[in-house]
Formats: structure tokens, sequence, C-alpha cells
């Protein structure tokens, strides 16, 4: 002791910072290596894990989008318990956290801060709509995560210039598409009355068919926008019947979708050709709104229907309906999109045998091919889904058959001139 | 003509909105609350018609005679269980009762409904006639005149009967009531239950014209708070020109420009509205200064 001399206080002190800053430098470092594996969206992931992979998602089960919201989770949550059921992802079980966003682009930030930063969750996936899509996959690009989404296919969602949102569905422009091209295809250019809501999916839906066949003669006579809030659809129908043309495109929800059905039954005026972006395709409570005998003729796109003979179709709407009840006719196409994210999701982490985020979204944009029950999937360099083959369906005899296009699944031949009003056609 | 078919659109439809508002403004005029529970009691009127006409096919109209007594009592309960006992702070803290209120039910309805959307459809939710090239929707004919007939007798009751004299004595000066003996709290429970059961007609109406869940309340709340603060709150008969306004407003833009521009330039007139008259149309200035 003499020969160091005696210690004075301060040496001492500086030596007991030196090993409890190495103590905490080593515990900081265990941590953030737990912290790393367990949860960041740039581990590397751990394949010999046996912890569930836990999947954080916002779901809308209030507000505007409340209906669709509550048919996305249920879309999740098929797909966890069919690939739970079937060993679950790189034989680890499948987790679902959901938070609900009251269909609030604010709240969906929240709720993703959450999901990576409290949760900790291996991966996120889309909530319902572009509204919230486009700031849910801004936060998960924040974090260095992946955003395997469905229902979230607007424009503004691919011009972010993000590389880690892949939208397994058709875009918004294409929506129409198929449906443009037959009117096109079968019919001489006619007069069309389009409306549609100021929302960032079903506008560029509209306009994507308007521009087309505007390109190829069809004259637009009537062009209405009306925001989320309209409650009163009178004047907007009374427009459109007084126009009297013989196609009518609109780009509603499902409630404006019921109100447009009501209020052009109200003006007596049936127009030859209408399609609704959404509506129609909500099974019976379209049903229930409009009158069974008011939906034949009736037009809708989408990229799903019960019937299809896509990958995995049959187990999941048998599993849905197990889970959930109700008949294969009353599924509603937002549980096919989420379970197609779902799908994809599967294919690639067991390809890349690895829960790293990082990893994913190099396959993702790697051009491979996959499988859902919306048909092939295979990502552009903005995350759209170039493989998509949007679908139109129709309300035939009460029931919502696939008609277009002609020659892909089972389709069944389409009704040219809608059926008046109650004619159940 | 397409304009003429807008104003009566408006019409027809801003009558059952003064329905809607028209509970809000009496609340307002006798108890100074602001009812913000009025959207979603609106709504539970709405699910309440649904649930008689879907389970036990009681035609909505007919349905009134069970869903407003219904809807008188829950207000009555709402005033004595939840405003009576605020001691401090009345103005805000009902505010703020009010707010919970409609949160309770919205969250109850979302738990008994679930968030999909429903939509009450009668045999006659799409029949309407013609006048010439004008159409008239036979549900909102019906619901204007039912609107006329229950805000004919809410304004009998005020200015014609022995409640209506406490109660506007209630409203000018509700201390100057007591000291005459009239009991004001009796006054404001039955207001509350009048203006609450307002909300069972008006909701029934929008259960016919619109498909709804629990969330259409925000939506619905928003129009009905513009509407009492046009008309002047407090005052029916303004809350009535002012959804009529309202309506002939938005629906005339729409057609003649556009549907998004329909609702700003209401907003505008009712700014413009309010820097030449504070206390909206028909509302007496600083009437609530005592």
């Amino acid at each position: 002791m003499k020969l160091h001399g005696k210690p004075g206080p301060r040496p001492r002190r500086r030596a007991s910072s030196l090993v409890t800053a190495g103590v905490a430098a080593a515990v900081a470092l265990v941590i953030a290596g737990c912290s790393s594996s367990g949860s960041s969206g740039s581990s590397s992931g751990s394949s010999t894990s046996t912890a569930p992979i836990t999947i954080g998602i916002s779901v809308s089960l209030s507000g505007d989008f409340s209906g669709d919201g509550l048919a996305t989770k249920q879309g999740y949550e098929t797909w966890a318990a069919f690939q739970n059921a079937h060993g679950g992802i790189l034989g680890r079980q499948v987790k679902l956290t959901f938070l609900s966003d009251g269909s609030s682009p604010t709240q969906v930030i929240t709720n993703y801060q959450k999901l990576i930063t409290v949760n900790h969750v291996d991966f996120v996936m889309g909530p319902y709509s572009t509204l919230l899509t486009k700031p849910a996959s801004s936060i998960a690009n924040r974090y260095g995560y992946v955003m395997l989404e469905g229902i979230g296919g607007g424009p503004s969602v691919f011009s972010q210039g993000l590389h880690n949102v892949f939208d397994v569905s058709a875009s918004a422009a294409y929506q129409l598409i198929t449906f443009a091209k037959w009117l096109v295809a079968t019919q001489q250019p006619e007069p069309i009355a389009y409306a549609s809501m100021t929302d960032p999916f079903l506008q560029p839906e509209l306009d994507g068919a308007r521009s087309y066949l505007t390109a190829h003669g069809f004259k637009s006579v009537v062009y209405k926008l009306y925001p989320l809030e309209t409650t009163d659809f009178t004047p907007i129908a009374s427009a459109i019947a007084a126009s009297k043309a013989p196609v009518v495109v609109l780009g509603t929800m499902p409630p404006d979708g019921y109100a447009f059905v009501q209020d052009l039954i109200q003006d007596k005026f049936s127009p030859k050709v209408l399609i609704e972006a959404s509506g129609p395709d909500q099974g019976s409570a379209f049903i229930k709104a409009v009158g069974a005998s008011n939906t034949g003729g009736i037009m809708v796109p989408n990229t799903w229907y019960p019937g299809s003979t896509y990958y995995q179709n049959t187990q999941m709407v048998q599993l849905y309906l197990k889970m959930f009840g109700g008949t294969a006719n009353n599924i509603s196409a937002d549980v096919a999109e989420a379970f197609s994210a779902g799908q994809v999701l599967t294919q690639a982490i067991d390809h890349i045998k690895s829960t790293s985020n990082s990893a994913l979204e190099s396959y993702l944009h790697s051009g491979a091919t996959f499988s859902s029950v919306q048909g092939p999937v295979k990502f552009q360099a903005d995350g759209e889904n170039g493989a998509a083959t949007p679908f139109v369906f129709q309300w035939q005899k009460g029931t919502l058959q696939d008609v277009l296009p002609i020659g892909v699944g089972t389709t069944k031949p389409i009704v040219t001139v809608k059926p008046a009003w109650g004619a159940n056609g | 003509m397409l304009v003429l078919q807008a104003i009566i659109d408006g019409v027809l439809v801003g009558g059952f909105y003064a329905l809607m508002a028209g509970g809000l403004t009496l609340v307002f005029g006798v108890m100074d609350i602001v009812n913000f529970a009025q959207g979603i009691l609106v709504v539970l009127g709405a699910y309440l018609s649904y649930a008689l006409y879907a389970h036990l096919n009681i035609d909505p109209f007919v349905g009134l005679l069970i869903t407003v007594p219904v809807m008188f009592v829950i207000g009555i309960a709402i005033y004595w269980s939840m405003i009576k006992p605020i001691k401090r702070d009345r103005v805000i803290m009902s505010l703020l009762t009010m707010f919970a209120v409609g949160t309770v039910v919205e969250g109850i309805l979302d738990y008994i409904f679930t968030s999909n959307l429903v939509a009450i459809h009668t045999s006659y939710v799409n029949s309407s006639f013609k006048l010439g090239s004008l159409v008239f929707p036979s549900i909102y004919l019906y619901a204007f005149a039912m609107s006329v007939v229950l805000l004919g007798g809410v304004y009998y009751l005020l200015y014609r009967t022995r409640f209506g004299r406490s109660l506007r004595a209630s409203m000018q000066n509700p201390t100057a009531a007591r000291l005459v003996g009239i009991n004001t709290d009796w006054v404001s429970a039955y207001t509350l239950g009048i203006g609450v059961g307002l909300a069972a007609a008006g909701g029934m109406v929008f259960g016919l014209t619109n498909s709804f869940d629990a969330a259409s309340s925000y939506d619905l709340i928003s129009r009905l708070l513009a509407i009492v603060i046009f008309g002047g709150f407090g005052s029916l008969s303004g809350a009535l020109i002012a959804s009529v306004l309202m309506l002939v407003i938005q629906d005339v833009v729409a057609v003649t420009w556009s549907a998004t521009w329909g609702q700003t330039t209401f907003y505008i007139v009712l700014v413009l509205v309010l820097l030449i008259r504070p206390q909206g149309l028909l509302g007496r200035k600083a009437v609530r200064a005592q």
C-alpha cells in the first residue's frame, strides 16, 4: 500500500467510476442486444427461437372506416389462425397485436410508434385505407420496418419514395381498369356520370378509369367530388339523374355507396351501367341497406371473391366461416386483402429464414413472385403489385358474381344492361 | 330545374335536421348545457328504431311511440344522475359530463351492434313521387311533416302551457323563477327529457335515410352545433331556419359548383352572419348574462 502511496479519494472515485461505467456499458450492451434480437427493424433475427413471431397492426375499429377496419382485423386473425394451425412461421407461432386508430391518421402514427418502440413487435402490417397506410408506412420506414399491406394502394402511398412499403393488392389507378376496358371493347362511346369521395384511394381509382374512358371517346357529363363528412347525397344523385347518363361510375365508401343507390331509386333513374368502388362488395350489409330486389346489375371492382381458386382461398374461406360465421358471399374483400399480406409475409420469411426486416425488404424487392388468395404478387420498385389482375363483380339474382375479366377464374356472363330497380335481375 | 330540386331537397332534409338540432338548442336555452352527447343520442334513437324494426317488425314511425318515451326517460335519468349532482363550475362540468355520456353510449352501442353499418330499410324508403321533373322522396316528406308536428308540439308546450311558462321563466332568469316557486330542477329534467326525446325522432329518420354505426355521431354533432350556433343558442325557430338554410346552401352549391365547396360555403355564410349578429339569427343578445 505504501509503495503506491495512500490512495487518495480522487483516484479511488475515478477507479470506482471506471468500474461502474464498464459494468453499465456491459449491461447496456446486453440489454441492447436483447432488444435488438427481439424487436429492432434492423435485427438479423433468429431462426432457432421458439418465441412467437409478433406482428403489430393498427386497425380502425371506430370512426369512418370501422366497418372495413373490423373486416381487416378479421382477415389478419384468419391468416394468423391458419398459419398457426400449419406450424406457424419458421416453426414459431404467430402472435398479432392490434391497436385501434379510430380511423385517424394521427392516431395511426402513435399506434405504430407504440407497436415498434414499446411492444417491440417483430413485424408490422398495414392498416385499412390509403389515408392511414401513408403515415403508417412512413413511421415503419423510420424504424427500419417493412410494411406489407393489402388495403392501401393509393398513389400517395407509392409516391413517397419509400422502399419499405409493399401492396399485395391492385393499386388504385388500376382498380377500375378492367371495367373500363370491357366498356370500351363492348359499347359505343356514351356519356358517363362520375362522382367520388375526395379520398386518396377512391379519387385516383375514379380518375384512372375516367382518363382511360375519355381517351376512348366516352364523354364525362357529370364529375362531382364530395368530402368524407358528407351525409346528404341527394343533390349529387339529382345531378346524375338529371344528366340521364347511361353509365354511372361512383368512387364510394360503403355508406355513400348505399345512399347513392337509395337516392337514385328515389329519383327514379336507373342507369344502364352502374359501378361503385365500394359498398356492393359488403355482402348482406349491402342487401339490407338497398333491398335485395335493387341489387341486380350493380358492379363493383375487387381483387378477390369467395369462389376463387387462387392459392389457399378455399381454406381461408372455410376457416373464416368457422371463426366468424356468416356465409361465404358475405365475406368482405378486406378479409382477403389482409390475408394476402400475411401469405406473402409467410412465404418471404420462409425463404429468407430470418425475422430481419432488412433481409425481408431486400427479398421483396428481388422480383420474386408470391402466391395469394388474390392471385400472383410481384412487386414493382415502388411497392405496387405489378402482377395484380383486378376483377369486376356484379350482383345477379341476389349473388355477387365474378364477371370480368372474361376467362380468368370462374367468370359468369355479364349482364350488360342493369335491370330496373326492384327487378332483382 | 336542378337548382329548384336542390332547394326542395334542402328544405325537406333541413326539416329533420331541425328536429335533431331542436333538442340541442332547447337544452342549452334552459340549462346552459351544450349537450355534446346529442349526436350519439340521435344515433341511439336510430338504433332503437332499427332494433324494433329488425326484431319485432315494428314500423319506425309507429315505433316512435316506444322510442320517444324511452329516450325521454333516459334524458331525465341523465339529468338526475349526472347533471344535478354537479355543484361547482356547472357549465364546464356538465359539458364534460355530457361528453362522457356520449363516449359511454358510443361504447355500449359498438359492443351491442358492432361497428358494422346498418340501415333501416322499410318499403317506403325508396319511394318518391314526381311533379313534372321534380322529385319528392316519400321518406323526406314524411320526415318533414313529422318535424313540423313535433316542433309545433314543442312550440305549443313552450308558449301555451303552464309548463312552458315555467320553462321560459327558467330560461330568462332561473334565480327569479325559483323565488316564485318554480321547481327549476324538474323543469331542467323535463327539458333534457324532451331534448333527448326529439333525438329519438330525429334518429329514426336518420336511420331511414343513412346507413349508420355509432361513429356516425361525430359528423352529426358537428353539423348540429353549427346549426344551433347559426340559428342562435336557445331558439327553436332559429334552429329550424338554420337547418333549412344550411342544407339549401350546401345542396345548391353542390349541384351548381361542387359538393366539396358546399359545406365550406355554408361555414363562410355562418362566419359572416356571426360577424354581424354574434348571437346567431334568432338568438337573444347576452341571453345568459345573469
